[in-house]
């Protein structure tokens, strides 16, 4: 691997660097909102991969000039940069900010019934209640659960 | 009237009568009497069937298509005939017998017992009259479902228990082998018609014909080939005119129903003969019988013993399929008849003992025979009819087993054959023996004391069936012979 | 049809708006329910929605039963340079019984809901509940590769939303949705990964075109690593086995109404989405030759049948066990993608339909009990099926159907799976298939026995479920034995679904002449 082919990828290689680092986060850590924090980043790794292969070397923003009729007066000589991956990161990002808030407002009840936002304490409540359940139910049935 | 329209009052009225014990749920009388019209209705139209027949093939008639290629459809054939026969002749029986005891008995939910037996009934005709594999399978499993809740009658948890293991086995055994068998078998040859002289000729060879016709022997559960015999003593906790009349005629003989259909038109006798496909199946069946012999012998509980039995006896007709020559399978088709005959009377006797005297146990029925003549005469009867003693139809069928197995130059079938005779002589008679001649504190002489009289004339009736059975044997034969595709 | 690439799209009639109707009729009644206001209201025009939604994709489904295919160009402009709806048999098929559940699932919804939600978040569910449907109805619909996602997460959100509403009954509902929400994003950014690649490689978004290009592209780095993106993503949402986590606590946790929904349609929706990036967009030979898909896909399809329906068989909670019974049963269609044949696609597609009839008057049932028993432990809904005869008669039926016994639907799906393992010479899988049934009979059987042979539990009501719920379940039970015995729609549309799928691109762009290797249902 050269260090042209590294320069030359740079764009993917902290696309990579970036998700990898949201993946991280969303699994190692306990906390519900940093979870969510980690899935923004995660998210954000993806549009930048968009937003970084519209570019076309030497393009300039894909803003066509009109003339007084109305009409497209495109200059064949001016590069344009890929003007579509841009709209769809427009509606990704809107799509991320309805999770992000789904997931807070989420949050924000979890700590009402829950007391807490740590996962672990949250596994640990759900795994009594189970335990609970299972005594009451489960030796019914036989003692099985 | 036409055949189609008899055809099709078969297998209509018994559910008719399903929806009588439903409707008339609170009405007792009404309700049996109802059920029992239609078992008399639902037999005149198998009779009718036999009348416009004879001993032909019926056109087939196609319900609807399940799969693309793949129909519903019904066509009568003499071997299905038969089958259809025995079970509506013996509904009407059993009902009455049904009547006796369940009110005898002081059982409960009567409507819920009666609308599921005539369900089940009607599935075993619809087994009877079944054009191809997927139609039988799809009645086979109709008769599983719906004698559940006939085995587990009783909600008890012993009751529950046995409902666990025959449901587990048959379910069990019918997906997870017999269907497998089916769709292999459509893979293979494009058709599960029932053609005779088969339809796997020239479709599979080598090892894969064992294999093929071993995912069938064993996946027809309700054929009670060991290991999966289990579920026929485990039904035995149900009331006993189910005993009677589903374990001992409906559904074991539409076991061996569908292992004789398959053997005969979707294998080929020839085809087992050429291959010797069946020569290991042979020496199973065998093994079932006398294995199954020993055990009855052991057994105390009465219906215990005959459930033994039955399993013994139904695999003479998988021997006789196995054997694969036109006597051992027309040997195996007269078994189903006479079996069913014979069986049906013991298993009303047994059943009129515990509703007069509520004893199960053999050793608890010394002198019981003086008090029930009757019972044990016709207990007599059906024992030596399974034993297989002239004047009796069970002699017949092992009759012709034993020459379908000098046939097929397998000498020591015959030896097994007779072995098992001993062995149920010596299991069936000292039931007999020691009611007449033995005598217990338990059970002192006071005059006669039958159970109702719905209860002891049934089995007084299917007692002289063994003897007309044995005077008609040869009609029989004749009536079959169609089905070996032997030209008469 | 055809023609309509090459003439200018003009739509002169209602039909030809068909496909965009059948997205836009929920989208736009979903804000109106907010915007009106009412609770009856509300639930008035939700039902109202999947009316139409149903009446539509039926009509759409008429249309392209012959293996034709309907392109509608989103705004007249043309693909590949604007959106396209493409309808064939394979997602009018699906569309028709995402439909279908949601038809039969808000009448269900209106007493199930009034029980376990209070009054004032009803509107608010029912608007959801449409989203979802748009969702669902957009992701089958569409033929455009970002489309999918968008819509995907249209009905994932609002998913999200109706899952958390059963904390009313218990509060581990909002964690599940919160697992689910988490999850759900992860796939469905893994998805957008793999478009964006399949993008880069392309340069279009148009499924048909995209599939065009793709052609000899197998040894391509980049569109290896979209496949792998693309199937581990949709695999979150199928539930595909070791991917399942989110299920057993969302389907167990979510209101009744919203469970009987989910099973029947989404991981449907997303089985399909697999199926179609998988068979229209790749080649199908690049999946299966270059990959060997079958040897991987298999093993955890099969893995699923036996450990999710082994712990199935331990459960003590109705809805759970049937929950763990989905992922194995999603196990029977991802063994049909596998074994790579129009019999096994005709299996998955069959199955999917199937299943989500079977599953839809299953968790109906446990709605009817939950209505009267107040939850589905077994020691509480012991004997409930002799004071609630009709709920349970629709249990027996649905889970005989489950089983795969003959005359119910769920036996025409097993069959023509086993038939194609048969056809593959797989006959070991084969009788691993018909095995792993065995186990279905014990968990339902469990059920079986514990709502007939016990005395029914005091606290119990003792009284049959409303007729709004118990007719919309017998429908879906009665749906499971009617598609067992006349299966000319069922098949007939999977069938000719398979056939255009195992056609690769050229599924994708022409209209199939092979012939219906089952014969054609229609």
């Amino acid at each position: 691997m050269t260090l042209e082919f590294f320069i030359g990828h740079i764009n993917y290689w902290l696309f990579i660097v970036l998700m990898m680092t949201g993946f991280y986060i969303v699994v190692a850590c306990g906390n519900l909102v940093k979870k969510v924090v980690g899935l923004n980043i995660f998210q954000v790794a993806v549009f930048m991969l968009y937003i970084s292969i519209s570019k076309v070397t030497g393009g300039t923003a894909p803003i066509f000039p009109i003339d007084r009729m109305g009409k497209i007066k495109a200059d064949p000589e001016i590069v344009y940069s890929n003007p579509l991956p841009h709209v769809l990161i427009l509606t990704a990002i809107v799509v991320g900010i309805a999770t992000t808030s789904l997931a807070l407002a989420l949050i924000v009840r979890i700590r009402e019934a829950y007391n807490t936002i740590e996962e672990d304490d949250i596994l640990e409540i759900d795994a009594r209640t189970a335990r609970a359940e299972n005594i009451i139910h489960g030796e019914a049935m036989g003692g099985r659960a | 009237m036409d055949t189609n329209t008899l055809i099709f009052l078969a297998l209509l009225l018994p559910v008719l009568a399903m929806f009588g014990n439903m409707a008339f749920a609170r009405q007792d009388n009404l309700r049996d009497g109802f059920t029992f019209v239609c078992a008399i209705l639902t037999f005149g139209a198998v009779l009718g069937v036999l009348g416009n027949l004879g001993n032909s093939t019926s056109e087939e008639i196609t319900l609807l298509e399940m799969l693309p290629g793949l129909q519903i459809a019904l066509q009568v054939e003499p071997l299905g005939l038969m089958f259809a026969l025995v079970a509506s002749g013996l509904w009407i029986v059993t009902h009455i017998y049904g009547l006796g005891y369940m009110r005898g008995n002081k059982e409960k939910h009567h409507a819920r017992f009666f609308a599921c037996f005539s369900v089940a009934i009607s599935a075993a005709i619809g087994i009877a009259f079944s054009a191809n594999l997927l139609t039988l399978f799809l009645f086979y499993e109709v008769l599983t479902v719906s004698t559940y809740p006939l085995v587990a009658h009783k909600g008890t948890p012993e009751a529950i228990r046995g409902a666990r293991t025959y449901l587990g086995v048959l379910i069990g055994t019918s997906i997870a082998l017999f269907l497998t068998a089916i769709i292999w078998t459509y893979t293979l040859a494009g058709t599960l018609d029932f053609v005779p002289g088969g339809i796997l000729q020239g479709k599979v060879e080598g090892l894969l014909v064992p294999i093929l016709l071993g995912l069938f022997a064993f996946g027809i559960g309700k054929a009670a080939l060991m290991p999966f015999h289990r579920w026929l003593p485990a039904a035995m906790v149900a009331p006993t005119p189910v005993s009677a009349l589903l374990h001992a005629v409906a559904v074991v003989k539409a076991g061996v129903f569908t292992m004789l259909k398959v053997g005969v038109y979707t294998f080929g006798i020839d085809f087992l003969a050429d291959t010797g496909a069946s020569d290991w199946l042979m020496w199973i069946a065998a093994y079932t019988i006398l294995a199954s012999s020993i055990v009855a012998y052991q057994q105390d509980n009465l219906k215990r013993r005959l459930a033994y039995s039955t399993v013994s006896q139904l695999s003479y007709v998988t021997l006789g399929l196995a054997l694969a020559t036109q006597m051992g399978v027309m040997g195996g088709a007269l078994q189903i008849a006479m079996h069913a005959m014979g069986k049906i009377t013991l298993f009303m006797c047994a059943g009129a003992i515990y509703v007069a005297t509520h004893k199960s146990n053999i050793s608890e029925m010394k002198g019981l025979g003086r008090s029930m003549p009757f019972t044990y005469i016709a207990f007599l009867i059906g024992a030596l009819s399974i034993i297989g003693l002239p004047p009796l139809g069970g002699s017949w069928s092992k009759w012709l087993l034993m020459v379908g197995a000098a046939d097929a130059d397998h000498k020591i079938m015959i030896g097994v054959l007779m072995a098992s005779s001993l062995l149920s002589l010596s299991y069936l008679l000292p039931v007999v023996a020691q009611g007449f001649f033995s005598s217990s504190p338990a059970n002192p002489y006071n005059g006669i004391k039958e159970a109702p009289a719905f209860c002891y004339i049934p089995p007084v009736f299917t007692a002289i069936g063994c003897v007309i059975l044995f005077l008609y044997a040869g009609t029989l034969v004749e009536f079959l012979t169609p089905m070996l595709g032997v030209p008469q | 049809m055809a023609t309509a690439s090459e003439t200018p799209h003009i739509a002169l009639t209602l039909r030809d708006h068909l496909p965009i109707l059948q997205v836009l009729i929920p989208l736009c009644v979903a804000p109106l329910i907010v915007l009106l206001g009412g609770r009856r209201m509300a639930w008035g025009l939700a039902f109202l929605a999947s009316a139409l939604s149903l009446v539509v994709s039926f009509l759409l489904m008429m249309q392209v039963m012959d293996g034709s295919f309907i392109s509608y160009h989103l705004g007249g402009w043309a693909p590949p340079v604007g959106i396209e709806y493409r309808i064939d048999a394979a997602n009018a098929f699906v569309l028709f019984l995402i439909s279908l559940t949601a038809t039969l699932v808000v009448p269900f919804a209106l007493r199930s809901v009034a029980d376990e939600i209070p009054a004032r978040s009803h509107t608010l569910f029912y608007a959801c509940f449409t989203l979802v449907l748009t969702g669902l109805l957009g992701v089958v619909a569409t033929g455009d590769a970002f489309n999918v996602f968008v819509f995907l997460e249209i009905s994932s959100l609002s998913t999200y939303v109706l899952v958390s509403q059963g904390l009313y009954r218990d509060k581990r509902a909002l964690s599940a949705a919160y697992d689910y929400l988490i999850m759900g994003t992860i796939g469905a950014t893994f998805f957008v990964i793999g478009i964006g690649f399949l993008y880069m490689t392309t340069g279009t978004l148009n499924m048909a075109d995209m599939a065009e290009r793709l052609v000899g592209q197998g040894d391509n780095r980049t569109v290896q690593a979209a496949f792998a993106f693309i199937v581990v993503g949709m695999g979150l949402k199928v539930a595909i086995y070791p991917l399942h986590l989110w299920l057993p606590a969302a389907y167990n946790y979510a209101p009744s109404a919203v469970t009987v929904f989910l099973a029947a349609t989404s991981t449907k929706a997303a089985v399909y989405v697999l199926l179609r990036f998988m068979f229209s967009v790749f080649q199908p030979e690049f999946v299966f030759d270059t990959n060997l898909l079958l040897w991987i896909l298999a093993p955890f399809a099969l893995l699923a049948m036996f450990a999710a329906s082994l712990i199935a068989v331990f459960q003590t909670n109705f809805k759970r066990m049937l929950a763990y019974s989905s992922i194995a049963q999603i196990g029977y269609m991802l063994l049909g993608i596998s074994l790579f044949s129009v019999t096994g696609l005709s299996a998955t597609m069959v199955h999917l339909f199937n299943h989500g009839i079977t599953k839809a008057a299953l968790f109906m049932a446990v709605g009817a009990l939950v209505l009267r028993s107040g939850n589905t432990f077994y020691d509480r809904i012991e004997g409930m099926g002799r004071v609630m005869p009709l709920t349970g008669a629709a249990v027996v039926l649905g889970g005989l159907s489950l089983i795969g016994v003959p005359g119910t639907a769920g036996f025409i799906s097993k069959w023509v799976l086993v038939q194609a393992a048969f056809e593959a010479d797989l006959w070991w899988i084969a009788l691993l298939i018909v095995a792993s049934s065995l186990l279905a009979v014990i968990y339902m059987w469990r059920v079986i026995e514990v709502l007939y042979l016990h005395t029914p539990h005091p606290e119990a009501i003792h009284k049959e479920a409303p007729l709004s719920m118990v007719i919309p379940m017998w429908i879906a039970a009665g749906a499971c034995v009617w598609f067992g015995i006349d299966t000319s729609l069922t098949m007939g549309a999977a069938n000719t679904a398979a056939i255009g799928l195992m056609g690769g691109t050229d599924g994708m762009a022409l209209t199939p002449t092979v012939g219906g290797l089952l014969g054609n249902g229609h």
